[in-house]
């Protein structure tokens, strides 16, 4: 699959679907979607990296907080994303966990900050698929 | 949807399916219409489906497709079986307004308006992965989240008599930094005293017209070309993380199930978690009010600094626009204790209220509805009236009607910003993406929604004031 992401037009905030061929490389996308809302990643290099471990009751939870860690990263590190690695989402009884290497650096002088995320909704929240899987999101700019 | 039309501005979604009351909207047909385009009717509806909502689910002029309620709705829940929502206020807690007015007028400040921006934009941090000027420690920020405004001023960061020229004194109780969590107190360390971004902005407005000249007077807002500063932002990441969290916990413990749309996720107002919910909203609320106030005070000295005198700059008033609090209203004729949820509407409590400061007593609450960048600015005073339309709100501002994405593709920052300058506003900005997507082409009419405001007698007009320089965050 080639198109990792898509933008779509919202009214006052940002909708983005990404795709992927298992749920682990859609939530990538979404990852970097959800970063280049805000700068491009391909201007940020992967000089540091960050581990996330998250849990969610359900995946809809886990896209929320996953995401949730880019601007948290952003606020309190001035992290920068440029990419997700080693990705893993497992089931575990009731929660879905999931682990995570960000890479990518701080800020600046030269970064370029062009938008905000004030934060990931559930509102039109689409995560489907078996063989190719679809995520939508609405984030709060 | 089907809506009945009830006089020239109201209409209504009769009550219907799980709606426990109707939902009212507050348009003109041009408004609706663009209402119609996107959720923003639907969103309505669902407010009008929650427990304990009182009377009826009001969308104001402004109103446009949120996450859960619509940016501009308004619900009241009773205490007995109602809910709060973190849905309902937004993720934004007490973004506000705040006005300040000043002894200058137009003719003083043009030689110095390249320069008094250049000073204001050096001296209030701006835009996204943009700190404030203080780092706290997790002591001061807990004290900073109960003591709201009052600690930026006991810290010198203003004037004692700005908290009373302040929704709520600058400071809701009770707030507990206790429940917040440390990713909430992390995030909003850096961030005291910083505008942030999007539609967040600081602006240096002249009065054009002044439409109601006692209340204006009694506002201190006395002369045509007088100027005027209007800073518009919030709580920025703790109160985005408050939100979040409560969402979360709240989806945790009380569950999904049986909400129309998720991001409406709600607490019994009597259960222990709605309680800490509000609490932890306060201490939100008092984040955004400190950031105003220390704004305020980096405004009047950069006026300082570049025209040597920051007298007369008193504050007009101090909004929140994204807020539920607990509010006496009338209920078939009984007054009663309900919690009222504003997201993207401001309280305009009318002439006599002992809420309002008491040099405006007899004229109601100041009220600020911004524009968009390069359009008026309106000063409207609360009114009696909306106590029974709308319990005691109005609109909040101009209200988006095309997306970023569009904005984007239609307008270029560069000439946005000439264009501007042509009309004598002159701009500051982070970057020119953020000034094509404010544009002010993506905005409804600000006109039509006071006008709204002011024939409905929700709020009434009292100033128009325009733009000669405007930062964006």
């Amino acid at each position: 699959m080639n198109v990792k992401y898509k933008f779509l037009n919202h009214t006052a905030d940002a909708k983005f679907q990404a795709y992927g061929n298992s749920v682990e490389e859609a939530f990538r996308n979404a990852a970097e979607a959800t970063a280049n809302l805000m700068w491009s990643t391909k201007k940020v290099k992967p000089r540091i990296k960050r581990k996330v471990s998250i849990t969610g009751k359900d995946r809809e939870q886990l896209l929320v907080k996953f995401l949730e860690e880019i601007l948290f990263l952003l606020d309190t590190d001035d992290f920068l994303l440029c990419s997700v690695k080693e990705l893993s989402i497992k089931k575990e009884k009731a929660d879905y966990a999931l682990e995570a290497w960000f890479l990518g650096d701080r800020i600046s002088d030269e970064s370029e900050i062009f938008g905000s995320v004030k934060a990931v909704t559930y509102s039109e929240m689409i995560i489907e698929g078996n063989d190719h899987y679809l995520i939508q999101v609405v984030v709060d700019v | 949807m089907k809506l009945k039309q009830i006089s020239e501005y109201i209409w209504e979604i009769p009550k219907q399916g799980d709606m426990n009351v109707p939902a009212i909207v507050y348009s003109s047909p041009s408004l609706l219409e663009s209402m119609r385009k996107d959720l923003t009717l639907e969103q309505t509806k669902n407010m009008a489906c929650l427990p304990g909502i009182q009377r009826a689910a009001y969308a104001m002029p402004d109103a446009h497709q949120g996450y859960g309620f619509p940016i501009g709705g308004v619900a009241a829940f009773d205490m007995e079986n109602g809910v709060i929502s973190p849905g309902g206020v937004g993720y934004d807690i007490n973004c506000g307004v705040r006005l300040l007015r000043t002894e200058f007028f137009e003719k003083d400040i043009k030689k110095h308006k390249k320069a008094l921006l250049d000073e204001m934009f050096a001296r209030v941090p701006t835009g996204v992965g943009v700190g404030g000027s203080i780092h706290l420690s997790s002591k001061e920020i807990k004290q900073v989240c109960t003591k709201g405004a009052q600690w930026a001023v006991e810290k010198g960061f203003g004037r004692e008599e700005d908290l009373e020229r302040t929704e709520e004194g600058g400071c809701l109780k009770p707030a507990s930094p206790a429940n917040l969590s440390p990713r909430a107190m992390s995030r909003g360390s850096g961030q005291l005293g910083s505008l942030g971004s999007g539609n967040h902005f600081l602006e240096i407005q002249k009065v054009v017209t002044i439409y109601d000249r006692k209340t204006s007077e009694a506002f201190g807002i006395h002369s045509e070309g007088q100027i005027l500063v209007m800073i518009h932002c919030g709580s920025r990441g703790l109160g985005h993380q408050v939100a979040s969290d409560y969402i979360r916990l709240m989806e945790n413990e009380i569950g999904t199930r049986g909400l129309p749309d998720r991001q409406l996720i709600n607490a019994p107002l009597k259960s222990k978690l709605g309680r800490k919910y509000f609490e932890s909203m306060n201490t939100a609320v008092n984040f955004a009010f400190a950031n105003r106030q220390m704004i305020a005070h980096l405004v009047r000295e950069a006026f300082q600094t570049i025209t040597g005198t920051s007298e007369g700059m008193e504050q007009v008033y101090d909004v929140c626009h994204n807020v539920a609090k607990f509010e006496n209203h009338k209920i078939n004729g009984r007054e009663a204790k309900l919690c009222v949820h504003r997201k993207g509407a401001t309280r305009s409590f009318g002439p006599g209220h002992a809420e309002i400061p008491e040099a405006y007593r007899d004229v109601g609450q100041p009220v600020f509805i911004p524009g968009s960048m390069g359009t008026s600015s309106y000063v409207l005073a609360g009114t009696q009236k909306s106590e029974q339309l709308s319990f005691s709100s109005t609109a909040h501002g101009a209200g988006r009607v095309m997306s970023r994405r569009q904005a984007l593709r239609s307008f270029r920052g560069e000439e946005i910003k000439r264009e501007l300058e042509t009309k004598g506003v002159d701009l500051r900005a982070k970057g020119w993406r953020c000034v094509a997507e404010e544009a002010s082409q993506v905005y409804k009419d600000v006109d039509e929604v006071v006008k709204i405001s002011d024939s409905l007698g929700i709020g009434k007009l009292v100033v128009k004031a325009d733009p000669i320089a405007v930062i964006k965050g």
